[in-house]
């Protein structure tokens, strides 16, 4: 080979090094500003309807007759925080629970089935999870209901939360579980050597030591059911009301954007107000995750 | 003694708990499972699987739903494939190129976690306002390029997991070989890891294929196959939506059959991941 080949097949690497690097920054450059061009994009969509209505009395008002332009997103405000609260508080313990025992009492075979049941159920589409809300959630809280004096038609706040709090198990598991395993292995040595039990030590070491992550794993489950919309959409009955109890129907904002949009470009105010329904969203998500990651890279840190 | 036997008791009272939401959780996927095939199979038919509509499916007349089907695939195939361009690259440049500036990674890690964190409908409303702010119809690359937007940050964080593990002796021997970064990160740190990308690929193959609300707005519906990226698509999660919302029992019934379909597919997709990682991870240098 002469020594202008081997210069001119030096420059060709050294060429596609350069592009391939410029072709990642351009990658980089897009998800550094994908989060701020979402925001900026949501703002810019709803600008019209905050400068017409204060943004207090679009939270606070529970007039919504998009027709008469009357928008106060108080109803839909109130309902996802129904669901979202109901599903922390069902799914809370289970996950806190089975995430001590996977980590501190199972034996070989119980995690050789559990790590596939949790990615199974991670990767379950939440249209699937809507069509059993369906089929078994329904009847069965339309059953408890009449029976509790309550009678209703099965699609309530109630149903929907159950349906998120499933979906939502595996990914808070999945984080807990990682959470508790960061807790150093000295630590519970050294309390287990000071004659605590196994449970005394959980309790009052691994479990305070974790605190932060476990608090930032709700956080983060928090914002994943706050933003969900096929299956709660699916089961929570969608009626423009204040719900004031469990067996009563709601109307999330993910639902409200998922069953108008599209059909109402017609009108530039209602367009803008849905808009202003996924900033919200995307507002009080993107805080429940700031904070969240905050406090799990702080007490990374400290461990 | 009677307080350590208390004690005691309390102990055995939590591991029963432990166990019993353990089991919950188990109990829970077979019956999700369960009860979609026990309704589902009943009115799955070939019928379904190899027609696409006909006048009058929506009543209950004949036809199948392979415009899902197909519809879905091309649409998961598409923003993998799309998203594979943008995801690999970056996962590669945060763990190769700037693996010594820490905070700019971390930087993009706490990014890449909060773009996870955005809900598909964001993405759905998004993307649907920038296609009327360009006078674009719902269609097939719509679909696409919005789906790819909302796996990219899964995609990129589960590759960047697996990256991270790569010894760094590894990437050093080959940089000190004389290749350059792109060949280092190619040739020698990504065969290190195919599995993880593997499965990386099949997780979000499986969010493309299973999300709804992001395609809801951005690529429409439709009773053909699409032949070209400038038409609307139909996708299986839509289907089974819209057709669960028909009052018509068959109809209904059709929806469960799609339902067992597109449940099916996913633990397709969640078996071979299993397999792929068990597979190469036998080949691993370490």
């Amino acid at each position: 080979m002469s020594i202008k080949s081997i210069r001119f097949f030096k420059i060709g690497r050294i060429l596609k090094d350069k592009l391939h690097s410029s072709w990642m920054l351009v990658c980089f450059l897009i998800v550094l500003f994908l989060p701020f061009l979402l925001g900026i994009g949501l703002v810019f969509k709803s600008n019209l309807l905050i400068k017409e209505e204060s943004l207090l009395q679009l939270l606070f008002s529970s007039q919504w007759h998009p027709m008469k332009g009357e928008f106060g997103f108080l109803p839909f405000i109130i309902s996802s925080l129904w669901v979202t609260v109901l599903s922390i508080l069902i799914c809370g313990p289970i996950c806190m629970l089975s995430a001590i025992h996977l980590t501190h009492y199972a034996k070989r075979w119980v995690l050789k089935i559990m790590h596939p049941v949790i990615d199974i159920l991670a990767g379950i589409p939440s249209v699937i999870y809507g069509v059993w809300g369906i089929i078994l959630v329904v009847p069965f809280i339309s059953r408890l209901g009449a029976s509790l004096g309550h009678p209703n038609s099965g699609y309530t706040v109630l149903t929907g939360s159950i349906v998120l709090s499933i979906m939502i198990i595996p990914f808070i598991l999945n984080i807990l579980i990682e959470v508790i395993n960061t807790v150093p292995q000295e630590l519970k040595e050294a309390s287990l050597s000071l004659g605590a039990t196994k449970w005394e030590t959980i309790k009052k070491v691994t479990l305070k030591k974790a605190f932060p992550g476990i608090v930032s794993a709700y956080g983060l489950g928090i914002s994943r059911a706050f933003g969900e919309t096929i299956a709660v959409l699916m089961v929570v009955g969608n009626v423009v009301k204040i719900p004031t109890g469990i067996f009563q129907p709601g109307y999330p904002l993910p639902s409200l954007i998922a069953n108008n949009y599209g059909e109402m470009l017609s009108i530039p105010m209602y367009d803008s107000a849905l808009m202003f329904a996924a900033l919200i969203l995307f507002v009080v998500v993107t805080v429940f995750n700031l904070g969240s990651r905050y406090l799990i890279l702080r007490s990374e840190k400290k461990i | 003694m009677i307080k350590k036997m208390f004690q005691k008791a309390k102990e055995y009272l939590n591991r029963f708990l432990m166990f019993f939401s353990t089991l919950i959780i188990v109990v829970v996927l077979l019956m999700i499972i369960i009860s979609i095939l026990y309704k589902g199979l009943p009115s799955l038919s070939w019928e379904m699987i190899s027609q696409i509509p006909q006048g009058g499916y929506y009543f209950g007349k004949e036809g199948g739903i392979l415009n899902a089907i197909i519809g879905s695939l091309y649409l998961a195939l598409g923003s993998t494939i799309l998203g594979l361009c943008f995801s690999l690259p970056l996962a590669l440049y945060i763990n190769i190129h700037r693996a010594k500036n820490s905070r700019l990674v971390n930087f993009i890690r706490f990014l890449l976690d909060l773009l996870w964190g955005i809900p598909s409908i964001v993405y759905g409303a998004f993307g649907f306002s920038v296609m009327i702010y360009f006078g674009v119809r719902t269609s097939l690359l719509a679909g696409i390029i919005t789906v790819t937007l909302f796996i990219i940050p899964i995609m990129v964080r589960s590759m960047d997991e697996v990256l991270k593990t790569v010894p760094k002796g590894l990437l050093e021997s080959a940089l000190s070989l004389g290749s350059t970064r792109s060949e280092t990160a190619y040739k020698v740190v990504c065969r290190q890891s195919i599995p993880g990308i593997v499965t990386a690929i099949l997780l979000a193959f499986g969010r493309a294929i299973g999300d709804a609300a992001a395609v809801l707005f951005t690529a429409g519906y439709t009773d053909y196959i699409p032949t070209a990226l400038n038409q609307p698509v139909a996708t299986l999660p839509l289907s089974i939506f819209f057709q669960l919302s028909s009052p018509i029992p068959e109809v209904q019934n059709r929806a469960y059959a799609a339902a067992v379909i597109l449940t099916v597919i996913i633990l397709i997709i969640s078996v071979s991941s299993r397999i792929v990682s068990s597979k190469f991870k036998q080949k691993k240098i370490r």
